[in-house]
This record gives structure tokens, sequence and C-alpha cells, in this order.
């Protein structure tokens, strides 16, 4: 892969055209200034919002999140998070579609249990249905299952969001084998969804074949989030390129020395 | 008349009210959110022409942090 082509190396999801192949969240931070700050230095494009009850009653001057991340600057994804049902995802995202004036990109995320935060599939492909007839276009956080997986693309979802472990687990990329199908058979993109925990997690991913990654808690919750933010751009480029690139075979138990062996002194 | 706002009751004085009107009352106009009113989405070129009566559940949403 020479310049030009990394220069073209662009991420189209739903036909739209993305530079950066980090996506992340907004929740977590410990004010907007920092989510602003953490956001720009990840370089993100695409950054996920959920829809919650507006505080009635409360100071009117009440910053925003809209106010530090204008929706002419950011793509908004709306997620469904905390919906426990397809009914509840279909008319928190009636409600986000309505609020964005019109906005279609969602993420649909259908929870099956509040301690695992697993996906609920039967539920998810229901309401993927719905969304897909409804004219959204839905990225989809799933499990690591490859026929699940097959079966959200082909009923429509405009990318496939498989978990690389549990929801703010930070536990890493449990099964690159499941992933590794899940990638290999889909033709549309196909980005890690929770569980990343720091930046070699997200390396691996992109290493994988992934065409992105969605990341909150990794770099919300650092120490220092702006750095991690940072470090995640970075590993995501490097992960990506090492992809492109094709990696070396692996030598199992056979060394290669990479200096000659002819001309040694003595 | 007695509505529920967001799982609340609030009384309001009169038998009917816009959803421009109760935006100015919860002085929320001009902050971006998205209003149902009995399971309905209400379009926002509605929300000077229809009325919100009593007994009526209205959701009231926005957008905020999260992954």
């Amino acid at each position: 892969m020479d310049k030009f082509e990394l220069k073209c190396d662009e991420l189209i999801i739903a036909g739209q055209p993305f530079k950066s192949r980090l996506l992340v969240g907004t929740g977590k931070y410990r004010d907007f200034k920092e989510t602003r700050a953490a956001i720009d230095a990840s370089g993100a494009e695409i950054v996920t919002v959920a829809i919650r009850r507006t505080n009635i009653g409360q100071d009117a001057k009440e910053p925003s999140l809209l106010e530090f991340l204008p929706p002419n600057q950011y793509t908004y994804l709306p997620n469904t998070a905390g919906c426990y049902s397809a009914d509840d995802a279909i008319r928190t995202l009636r409600l986000a579609r309505e609020l964005l004036n019109g906005h279609t990109l969602v993420k649909l995320e259908v929870l099956g249990d509040p301690d695992t935060l697993f996906p609920n599939v039967v539920e998810t492909l229901s309401a993927a249905k719905i969304l897909i007839k409804e004219g959204f276009d839905v990225m989809v956080y799933t499990s690591d299952d490859p026929i699940i997986a097959k079966q959200l693309e082909d009923i429509g979802c405009c990318a496939i969001m498989p978990l690389a472990s549990l929801i703010g687990s930070g536990m890493g990329i449990l099964n690159p084998y499941n992933l590794e199908i899940i990638i290999e058979n889909a033709s549309v993109p196909v980005f890690v969804d929770a569980g990343v925990g720091t930046a070699s997690d997200a390396a691996i991913a992109m290493e994988l074949g992934c065409d992105g990654v969605l990341m909150n808690t990794a770099i919300a919750t650092a120490k220092n989030p702006i750095m991690m933010a940072g470090a995640m751009k970075k590993a995501i480029e490097a992960g990506r390129q090492a992809f492109l690139s094709g990696r070396m075979d692996k030598n199992l138990y056979n060394a290669a020395p990479s200096s000659p062996t002819k001309g040694l002194i003595g | 008349m007695k509505i529920v706002i967001n799982g609340r009751e609030k009384e309001f004085e009169g038998g009917k009210i816009t959803p421009n009107d109760l935006a100015q009352h919860l002085k929320i106009t001009g902050k971006r959110f998205a209003m149902e009113c009995n399971g309905q989405i209400i379009s926002r070129s509605d929300f000077s022409i229809m009325y919100i009566k009593d007994g009526d559940q209205l959701e009231i949403v926005g957008a905020v942090g999260g992954g």
C-alpha cells in the first residue's frame, strides 16, 4: 500500500465518508470541557450520545452537551443504551431522529442483562428490522456470534459492531478468532464496540481487520483522558496501517537472522 | 389541568396548552429537545398549533453524554 492508497483509505458508513476510524462515546467525563478536549485529541468524527429525559425546572442556563459538541462539527450517533426491549429502542431512536432534525445514522443496542450488559440479540434483530424499514441507518451492537452478525447484515444494518468484551470492562479482546470470522464474512464495516481497555487493544482490533473501534470508558476513565485519547488515535492508525501492510508470516520455533550469515569475522 | 411530564405530575391553569407555551413555562425554549405526547412524537412544526390536554403524558428528551 503506497502513500496515495493510504490517503484514499476512507471509512464509508451508509455511503458517508469518514477519515477517522475511531468512534468515541461522550459519557463519564468530568465535565463537557474535558469531553470536548478528549474528543478533539482523539480525532474522532463520530460521537455517540444517549437520549434521556430533559431536566425540567432546573437552571435554564445550565450548559448542554450540544453547546460543547455542536452537531454541525461532529456526526452524532444517538444510541439506545439502557433499552432492554425492541420497543424501547425503537421509541428512543424515533425521538432521536426528531431531536436531531431527521438524522438517520444510529447505534442500536438492546441489552439483555443489567449485570453483564450482554446484548439481547433476538430483540436486537427485531428492532433492526423495523428501524431499517423506517429509513434508519443502523449501526448495531451485538455479541461476537458470527451467525447473528451475518443475519444483522443480511437484514440491512450498515455496520456490525460486536463486543470485544463486556461494556465498560476494559478486558480487551477476548475472542479474536470470532472477530476474524465476522470480519471475513462481512461486506459492511465491522467495528469493535465495547471492551477496549488500552491502546494495544485498539491496535489489535485494527490488525485483525476491523474497520474501526468504538470506545468510551477506556478514554474517559483514564487518569489523563486527553492523553489517552491521543494514544487511541495513534493505536487505531498504527493498527490499520499494520493490517494494510500485511504482516510477515509467523515462523513458529524457527528463528531467522536479520543480519547476513556470510562474512562473519573470524 | 394536570399533565404528566417525564413521569412527574404538573398542574397548569386552563384546559389546554401548546407545546410552545409549555416549553416557555419550563424555560426550555431555545434548547434542543424532542417531545412525545401519549407515545406519539410531536413534530416541531406542530408545536404552535396542537394542544396538550388534561391527563396527557409527555416525554421531553435531549441528548446527553453516553457511549
